[in-house]
């Protein structure tokens, strides 16, 4: 069978639309994984859900002993969840994951299953006093609008409307993080890679605490790990004197590597062996400054005996508001690199 | 043109005080204007051409200043200011009244040298002794009183604002030979007590659109870093500020005129303050307005400082704008 | 009664920012001409429609004042492909962060304004509220392509699609005041069926969110006998639960205050009671915040009224209205021109001053 790469054409684009536009708060992430499901099933081994709602999907290898190798994508998406029913349709709500309450002013948003449409209100400019629009607004006095006569119940949970477009040479939309990184391990999985044994997570509840990732990673008990997720490009000019050393990642540079964050410290093999098949195929990339932020590697690194990871993520600006921005030629370039990392991988990277 | 300038800008005319500016003006376009006349609140209105469309081009004579409000035993005059006059500008400088006296501006003993007082805290010493041997009663009237200064490409005076618009429109008045377009060149008075001349003079003439010529403010300093306006890249053309939003048309006129004649200019979008064009609108039936800007930088301060090629620049837009005969649409949809 | 929907969705997706509001203005134009006898717009862009009445002439008018002019922002300088802005009418900056918008620039841009990461701005800015000169749009575009398609002076307005919610209502931008031209579309539909002997001045106004300059100099044109502005209120919602806020859905206000003529109050008043339209009494005590402040003191004066069409989250991309209320005020306002006698200005008192 050819080993052909991963595709990254129209088709491709829309699938990364359909999980755009799909609701996944942690927690309730059935709807994208559905989608996902939907879209694996015909090409991995074995799949299943577990009991947190994580997908695991294997992809047996040839040979004697392959390296189990897992390939770890959250499907999972901040949000909110109706806590109190004020009546007239308006409702009380949390946040779940890490929104800066400064962006949900003025919004419209789904809520539920059914994506029901709803808007978060903001008291009349004309009401309030040049005192409190100095104020950020807080998460307590917003409320969701979803009409007088709304029939939704407490517990539901809801995010920003879907809002993709693709604008070249960038995608917009709300929860780039992380359906970027499902949508590449998607199309990993369509590839065949018979030099390891393929373990593919879907997690659940990464924004909340890492907390899929760790389940996944102890049933695997994998070699080592590979995350794909995205990351912030801070890569915006500065308002007042001196330079943007803080950028975090900058568009357009290419998947950003992870050296060190706050949860883990990348396998330095990895690290060395990711920007080799990067140099080499010229596939640009760059490293993802050191810092606080994490993804699930966080959650495997620790996992059982403990296992070698790396995160390799798509930059996108403005991450956990209602609309994010990414170039679409680092999610093709970041797809290409794990392709090109994860069929050069043999036992030999761990020596 | 610098000569002008400097007339202009070492006359002494507070607002509602133009007597003096309005008279050097006169004398200066005499000869010029098909019609010449002073209107109810002071004005001076130069028309040119007949026939035409009716076009009211407006520059304010009148400037920023200082009105006595007490004078003491000790002869100290208390004061307050006459249109945006800021306290920061104030301490060690001179002033000059209309009559002529001049006097420093002192600040209250107590006040610390790092501290921005209001103006009640300053006082003007006309070097009197006593309340009686005082010059200055309760109500007189002054203007800032510095030196105009040539630096080649850049000039500074006080007054600027707007004198340097009175020294566009008066060098396009004379340029203006002859013109298919009905023009009022309007010279007006209290802008920088609420756009008040200009108000009343548009009413009176009715005409069909209009522009005011007046300075912008400027971005191209240290810390200055919301405006998008610098000196020398040409006269600016108004598309907003703080009081109005130009007629569209009006900007596209504008900005087609300069393009076809190779003249540079700036697009401009002013946070704060308005001109004369503000009051030019809401008259009558309404009236589309725009502004020809001449970026200035430390705008109501004693030293305004413009660029000598955005004058001349805002003098070859004004007269591009007014010799050919206007085709502006503006009648219904 | 026709479905108004279709028509207030149409409105709220025309841009048609304050001095900019030719687009929407087409839209309107299209919708009236078959309503009414004359279309004609204003030296500064507001539209006129007269629909005569069957009185002898000379006939008196009535103007019937609708801003169609919407709030949104401007570019004030682009960095590095970023945006800055500025605002058109009144803008609360909180409510901008995530905003969907359109650059109105050399073509059409969509984009979104966006928080810039804190550590970019001054420390002083970065609590609280970030300050709208912070604040930026990004369309996705390479700075190049960015800088090169938008100007200092561009448009940009925003995009949130119309969206109903349950019960009745519609959720969007800009449903201020374009709800009140809708009403006042819904008048003039029922005017064609029930006859009025005074003309009718239909005015879609322009700039009032920035000057009120488009009531006050088409009032000054038209010079009508009577002016009644018709302009959104706040309905009670979060943030709004005082005296100032009429429940959604739940009828129009009709404006009481130094404004508005209380003659003209009583008569509405008593037509509502006699329709059974509810209505309550919006107390304005100085401005009332319309164009009916401008028309007030046009030429030697015209006795004004406004009605009030509740409205939620005012001046935000996501302002709510009930439909239920534009039918209810075009239907008053039909009702309250059809029975205008020939003599009624004669008959203005200040008798009903204390009689509310």
């Amino acid at each position: 069978m050819a080993n052909k790469a991963p595709a990254t054409g129209a088709a491709q684009i829309k699938s990364l639309e359909r999980l755009c536009r799909a609701v996944g708060v942690s927690g309730g992430e059935g709807e994208v994984r559905q989608i996902i499901l939907d879209e694996i099933r015909s090409s991995v081994d074995e799949v299943k859900v577990d009991a947190l709602g994580n997908i695991l999907a294997t992809k047996k290898g040839r040979g004697a002993k392959p390296l189990r190798v897992m390939l770890d994508a959250h499907m999972d998406e901040v949000g909110f969840m109706l806590v109190a029913d004020d009546g007239e349709g308006l409702y009380r709500f949390k946040i779940i994951g890490g929104i800066d309450p400064r962006n949900l002013a003025g919004k419209q948003v789904v809520v539920g299953r059914e994506h029901r449409p709803g808007v978060i209100g903001a008291k009349p400019i004309h009401l309030t006093t040049a005192d409190e629009r100095r104020k950020a607004v807080a998460e307590e006095v917003l409320r969701i609008d979803l009409g007088p006569e709304s029939k939704i119940k407490v517990g539901e949970r809801g995010t920003f409307a879907p809002n993709f477009q693709r604008v070249d040479p960038s995608l917009m939309s709300k929860s780039l993080d992380n359906r970027l990184g499902v949508s590449i391990l998607i199309e990993l999985l369509r590839a065949n890679y018979p030099n390891i044994d393929l373990c593919a997570a879907f997690t659940v509840q990464e924004e909340i605490g890492l907390r899929g990732a760790r389940v996944a990673a102890q049933f695997f008990q994998p070699d080592l790990a590979i995350v794909m997720d995205a990351t912030p490009a801070n890569d915006l000019p500065m308002q007042f004197e001196g330079d943007n050393v803080f950028y975090n990642t900058r568009l357009g540079l290419g998947p950003a590597i992870y050296v060190s964050n706050s949860s883990t410290l990348d396998d330095p093999r990895l690290v060395h062996f990711m920007q080799q098949v990067a140099q080499k195929a010229g596939i640009p990339f760059q490293i993802r400054q050191p810092g606080g932020g994490g993804t699930d590697a966080g959650g495997i690194q620790r996992a059982g005996a403990g296992v070698p990871v790396v995160s390799v993520s798509v930059p996108h600006r403005y991450t956990h508001s209602a609309m994010s921005v990414a170039r679409i030629a680092d999610w093709k370039n970041t797809l290409a690199l794990l392709h090109g990392a994860i069929r050069q991988i043999t036992p030999a990277l761990l020596k | 043109m610098k000569q002008l300038i400097q007339k202009l800008t070492d006359t002494f005319s507070p607002s509602g005080y133009e007597n003096a500016i309005r008279d050097v003006i006169r004398a200066e376009i005499k000869g010029f204007a098909d019609e010449l006349r002073v209107d109810a609140l002071g004005n001076l209105i130069a028309r040119r051409g007949r026939g035409g469309r009716r076009v009211m081009v407006a520059a304010h004579m009148d400037e920023i200043g200082l009105m006595a409000t007490h004078v003491d035993d000790r002869g100290f005059v208390r004061f307050t200011g006459i249109g945006g006059v800021y306290p920061r500008n104030l301490p060690g400088g001179r002033v000059r009244f209309v009559n002529g006296t001049r006097g420093v501006i002192g600040l209250d003993g107590g006040v610390s040298g790092n501290d921005l007082p209001p103006l009640e805290k300053m006082f003007i010493d006309a070097g009197a002794s006593s309340k009686d041997d005082c010059p200055i009663q309760t109500g007189d009237v002054a203007a800032f009183e510095r030196p105009f200064l040539d630096f080649g490409n850049r000039l500074v005076a006080k007054s600027m604002d707007d004198r340097i618009g009175c020294a566009v429109a008066i060098e396009a008045l004379r340029a203006l030979k002859s013109t298919p377009n009905e023009v009022y060149f309007v010279f007006t008075t209290q802008e920088e007590v609420g756009t008040r001349g200009a108000q009343t003079s548009a009413y009176g003439i009715d005409p069909e659109f209009g522009f005011s010529i007046d300075v912008t403010g400027w971005g191209d300093t240290p810390g200055q870093r919301d405006f998008d306006i610098a000196l020398g890249k040409g006269p600016a053309i108004k598309i907003r500020d703080g009081g109005m939003l130009s007629d569209p048309r009006i900007v596209d006129w504008m900005t087609a005129a300069a393009e076809k004649n190779k003249i540079p200019y700036q697009r401009e979008v002013l946070l704060g303050g308005t001109t004369d064009a503000r009051a030019m609108q809401l008259v009558r039936g309404g009236i589309p307005v725009g502004c020809v800007s001449i970026p200035c930088r430390y705008v109501h301060s004693p030293s305004e400082m413009v660029d000598y090629g955005d004058v001349q620049n805002a003098v070859k837009l004004v007269l591009a704008l007014l010799r050919p005969a206007v085709k502006l649409q503006l009648a219904g949809a | 009664m026709t479905d108004i929907l279709p028509f207030l969705k149409s409105l709220i997706s025309a841009p048609g920012l304050s001095a900019y509001e030719g687009p929407v203005a087409r839209v309107i134009e299209e919708k009236w001409k078959p309503l009414v006898d004359e279309v004609s717009t204003s030296r500064l862009g507001s539209l006129h429609g007269l629909k005569k009445g069957s009185g002898k002439p000379p006939r008196p008018s009535i103007m019937i004042a609708t801003h169609m002019d919407a709030i949104g922002l401007m570019v004030t300088k682009v960095v590095d492909g970023l945006i800055h802005l500025d605002e058109i009418g009144g803008i609360d900056v909180r409510i901008l962060p995530g905003t969907p918008v359109i650059v109105h620039g050399i073509r059409d841009l969509p984009g979104v304004i966006v928080l810039p990461p804190l550590k970019t701005l001054p420390e002083e800015a970065r609590d609280g509220a970030i300050g709208l000169r912070h604040l930026l749009v990004d369309t996705g575009l390479l700075p190049s392509k960015a800088e090169s398609l938008v100007r200092v002076g561009d448009l940009v307005s925003f995009n949130t699609a119309p969206t109903e919610l349950s019960g009745g209502v519609l959720s969007g931008h800009s449903l201020d005041n374009r709800a009140s031209v809708a009403a006042l579309t819904i008048c003039l539909e029922e005017l064609q069926t029930r006859s009025h002997l005074w003309d009718v001045w239909a005015v879609a106004t322009a700039q009032e969110e920035e000057t009120l300059g488009g009531a006050a100099t088409s009032a000054f044109h038209l010079e009508p006998d009577l002016g009644i502005a018709v302009d959104v209120t706040f309905a009670k919602g979060p943030g709004a639960d005082g005296w100032e806020a009429f429940p959604l859905g739940k009828g129009p206000t009709l404006g009481w205050g130094a404004n508005l003529h209380p003659y003209l109050y009583k008569k509405f008043k008593q037509l509502a009671d006699k329709l059974e339209i509810p209505v309550a009494m919006e107390v304005t005590p100085a401005h009332s915040g319309t164009d009916a402040y401008s028309i007030q003191i046009a030429r030697a004066g015209i006795p004004t009224m406004v009605i009030g069409i509740p409205l939620r989250y005012m001046h935000t991309p996501v302002e709510v209205v009930a439909l239920k209320d534009l039918q209810r005020a075009g239907r008053l306002l039909a009702e309250f021109i059809g029975g205008l006698e020939i003599d009624f200005v004669s008959k203005i008192s200040w008798e009903a001053e204390d009689g509310q």
